[in-house]
């Protein structure tokens, strides 16, 4: 095996895998990068959705090999305190139960604002069809896309959380990743 | 690596030992019994200990001993204590509990019950917190406790204009005698400042940006990760296998059998191969060379599962309920109806798939479990292991999904035979072929349904023969399985004089367990479809002709356990009626459908309003309306009421397992594909005021959607659809 490069959230890393391990398991297992989630490993669910220069890809189909010079965006690297207007709004509306799909969501969300900050129901549907939610927020999920548009566009007030919610572990518990 | 201190306890019992212990720790204990599960009484636990951590540095922590799948149970909870411990939510932190079935005494969240079950316990928790600091402060202060109130984590004393937080009066607080919590005054419901009010999720923020860590998440020095190959036919084994070519694989470490094990099976055994990493796991096991036993059952189908559910319905069984004389009603001149309902095998499909950390050491043993049940987990691990439990330490991770599947013990089990041989931190991860093809899937049931109306329309017998692959008749094929999947059909509400319900169970090798809303699943779509049928054999409106059949009696009694009050269920129908515009005209090709149903404590009303087009139908809208009585977290009941609906319609419009050759066929989200976001109709959600004891939120706006829709399309296209998933043709 041979040592890749790979730029994620502009940073450098250099990972030892086989070549057509699928970026899923090199972020998960090797980089420690567990925001990225596996549900399929068939593109069929959106869970391991990240950005591949901006365009939302399924990490479970990509081989590391032919990622390239291209930039790896992953949940971890949208914002570093949850500032990015979806991340906002996802908190607003209170969008995740589980939470598991939502770094998947909300990669895909984010890929679709950025290149149509306005989109129409039709658009949303379009964008998200391919990320399940077993919890069923989707209606959330559009209330949430509509709310970040705006926002990106009228630099709607932040939404304010309570300090409570303001630490990144508090859904967290005893083992704390790397 | 960031490690925190709570990690291996096992590996470096130093590193764990004083993190451990948070909080001051009080002597004695509440003199409150708790009944635990084995129905032995045991002492409630002193708050201090158990739910409200107090440091002298005035931070609070708030201790949720149930487990998160996103219900809002770490949110719910620790408002509840928060209420009456007169504490800032704002700046408390909550915390998953230590699984210490001795302290908390029923950790299992399931069946709708978290807050049901904590509502009073957790503000007798609160209140006693509360008290102790009031009586802490005035005798520092040498004042009348009575003139003393707590407030934001301090006690004020407004006469002497003194303050003094939490964290000063703990040293005082702890040596304090121990109040009787049952005696211990609670807050006025008028004066709740949490309890009631919308409140956002603590565990949410965590979600937006990937640092949530769910039991996949997991990553402790060393680890390994494991995949095991298991017989696609139940109870089958490996006959023989080949591992040389997957011990080739790049990362492959190892790769061995481990054997069924327990009487139920928790483990069904196979070829573990162990590997650096999930991929190369998965790798190896694609590398694998095995021979099946596929044993006794491999010649089971679908059909002949539904063959024989079709001929016990037609057959007379147990007996449940028998009210008046069905059959002498049935065999005269009232106008009849009958009809066979029929529902399939499902799979739970959380998103996160099945998977579970472990680390075994000598007499010693570490988990990092997704679990629903760690006390189980515990007490699964410590039994492979032949530990005593409290040797096993188990903390409970977030969850990717539960649904009933999480409570489970077979994946512990599992990692318990495969840690044992490792003796490393390991792993096992169930790829969504594994969770879809090894889950304990909902019964498949077949319903036989005869009714009679009279002259004047009013329905004068109702005899229900379910037939069922049961839960209970799984776990113990000579269990009397009919008693814990009758729910909802023995309960029926409806004042009707003549009613039998009666139950044969037909038996499958294919594992059965609790599914969201477990038989209410399919016994509301039962008898809420039913009872529509009888209204239209009445010429009657089905909303008016339930609301004349919900009739509570002065001296209404519950005859049996969970027995809906049909006053309340009578509420939220007039509720949904109203808000979801009953009885307006709609344009040709649309129709309404409604459903009132009770389960696990909560009363729900839909109307489903859809359109049919040819051979096809959409869903335009639900309108929900619930009565659960006091609401903790009405942000918390609106997402479950869509989450449960949406689940719901899931298994309506889409969903079902089918067994060939005694295996699954559907095997990834391409066979069995939940509902996506352009079929999700629009969800509105109405609630209830009440002051009656929380009901629960996770399951109960599951089981009228189905018939909800179902009866829409009745109304929109005249053609009953008694079949799930519905195929919905043009007439």
């Amino acid at each position: 095996m041979a040592a890749i490069q790979l730029i994620i959230n502009n940073a450098s890393y250099e990972v030892d895998v086989a070549p057509d391990t699928p970026l899923l398991w090199a972020l998960r297992d090797k980089l420690n990068l567990t925001g990225t989630k596996y549900g399929c490993g068939m593109g069929l669910c959106g869970a391991c959705t990240v950005h591949l220069d901006g365009e939302a890809v399924r990490a479970c189909q990509t081989p590391v090999s032919l990622v390239g010079a291209k930039k790896v965006t992953t949940i971890e690297g949208l914002s570093p305190d949850n500032s990015h207007p979806v991340q906002r709004a996802w908190i607003a509306e209170q969008v995740p139960q589980c939470g598991y799909c939502q770094p998947g969501q909300i990669m895909s969300a984010a890929a679709l604002l950025a290149k149509t900050p306005k989109p129409s129901d039709d658009q949303i549907e379009a964008a998200m069809v391919g990320n399940l939610c077993r919890c069923g927020m989707y209606q959330r999920i559009r209330r949430a896309i509509h709310r970040a548009s705006l926002s990106q566009a009228h630099g709607a007030q932040a939404y304010v959380a309570p300090a409570y919610c303001g630490g990144a572990s508090s859904g967290g518990s005893a083992a704390k990743g790397a | 690596m960031a490690i925190s201190r709570r990690q291996f306890v096992v590996g470096g019992a130093v590193a764990g030992a004083g993190a451990l212990v948070i909080g001051v720790r009080l002597s004695g204990h509440l003199v409150r019994a708790q009944e635990s599960d084995a129905g032995a009484k045991k002492p409630a636990p002193n708050p201090f200990d158990a739910y409200v951590h107090v440091r002298p540095d005035g931070h609070i922590t708030l201790i949720v001993a149930k487990s998160e799948m996103g219900q809002g149970i770490k949110t719910g909870l620790a408002m509840i204590l928060a209420e009456e411990a007169e504490v800032d939510f704002n700046s408390v932190s909550v915390e998953q509990a230590e699984t210490r079935p001795d302290i908390y005494a029923h950790m299992g969240t399931g069946g709708s019950g978290s807050t049901q079950e904590n509502f009073t316990p957790l503000r007798q928790a609160g209140a006693t917190v509360r008290a102790l600091m009031i009586t802490a402060a005035a005798a520092k202060w040498n004042v009348p406790a009575a003139e003393c109130e707590a407030k934001k984590g301090s006690v004020l004393h407004e006469k002497t204009d003194r303050q003094a937080s939490y964290g000063e009066l703990i040293e005082a607080a702890r040596k304090l005698p121990l109040p009787n919590p049952e005696k211990v005054e609670l807050k006025d419901e008028n004066d709740f400042e949490l309890i009631g009010h919308a409140t956002p999720r603590v565990d949410i923020p965590s979600k937006v940006n990937g640092s949530a860590k769910f039991g996949i998440d997991v990553r402790v020095p060393e680890m390994v990760f494991a995949v095991v190959a298991r017989c696609p036919t139940f109870g089958g084994k490996a006959a023989h296998f080949d591992a040389d070519k997957a011990k080739a694989i790049p990362g492959v470490r190892d790769v061995f059998e481990i054997p069924a094990m327990g009487a139920d099976k928790f483990s069904a055994g196979g070829i573990v191969v162990v590997a650096d990493s999930t991929w190369a796991a998965m790798k190896g096991r694609d590398a694998l060379a095995i021979t099946w036993d596929h044993g006794a059952a491999a010649s089971e189908s679908s059909e002949g599962i539904s063959d024989a559910l079709r001929t016990a319905a037609q057959k007379s069984g147990a007996r449940l309920r028998n009210d008046g004389d069905v059959d002498a009603v049935l065999s005269n001149g009232a106008k009849k109806v009958e009809a066979v309902y029929e529902m399939p095998l499902l799979a739970h499909a959380t998103m996160e798939p099945m998977n579970i950390t472990a680390l075994v050491r000598a007499g010693a043993a570490e988990v990092w479990a997704p679990t629903q049940s760690p006390d189980w987990v515990q007490g699964t691990v410590a039994s492979v292991l032949g530990l005593k439990p409290d040797k096993v330490i188990v903390h409970t991770m977030l969850m990717g999904g539960g649904f009933g599947r999480r409570y489970m013990a077979d994946f512990p089990a599992e990692v318990a035979q495969i840690a044992k041989v490792v003796g490393k931190p390991v792993q096992l991860v169930w790829t969504r072929e594994d969770d879809m093809t090894h889950d304990f899937y909902r019964p498949a049931t077949c319903h036989r349904l005869r009714g009679a109306v009279d002259a004047s329309g009013h329905p004068v017998a109702w005899f229900h023969t379910l037939a069922s692959t049961s839960i209970r008749g799984y776990w113990d094929p000579k269990a009397d399985a009919a008693e814990g999947e009758s729910g909802g059909a023995r309960q029926l509400p409806y004042a009707i004089p003549n009613v039998r319900l009666e139950f044969n169970g037909v038996n499958s090798a294919v594992p059965r367990a609790w599914w969201r809303s477990v038989e209410h699943s399919f016994n509301g779509f039962v008898v809420e479809s039913f009872i529509d049928e009888l209204a239209a054999a009445a010429g009657e409106d089905p909303m008016k002709f339930r609301r004349s059949l919900l009739v509570k009696p002065p001296n209404w009694k519950p005859r049996f356990e969970y027995d809906p009050d049909p006053a309340r269920l009578l509420g939220v129908l007039n509720l949904v009626a109203e808000k979801s515009g009953w009885g307006n005209p709609l344009p040709k090709g649309k129709g309404r459908g409604i459903a009132c149903y009770h389960s696990f404590g909560s009363y729900f009303g839909e109307v489903a309003e859809v359109t049919v087009k040819g051979n096809d139908f959409r869903i335009d809208r639900i309108v929900a309306a619930v009565d659960c009585g006091q609401i903790v977290n009405p942000e918390s009941v609106r997402a479950q009421t869509e989450s449960a609906i949406i689940y719901g319609l899931s298994a309506a419009l889409k969903n079902q397992i089918t067994i060939k050759n005694g295996a699954v066929e559907q095997t990834n989200f391409d066979a069995y594909d939940p509902l996506r976001i352009n079929e999700a109709p629009l969800i509105e959600v109405h609630l209830l005021k009440s002051t009656e004891d929380p009901g629960g939120m996770g399951e109960p706006a599951l089981p009228p959607v189905a018939p909800a829709v179902a009866n829409a399309i009745f109304a929109a296209s005249g053609q009953r659809l008694r079949k799930l998933p519905f195929q919905f043709k043009a007439a």
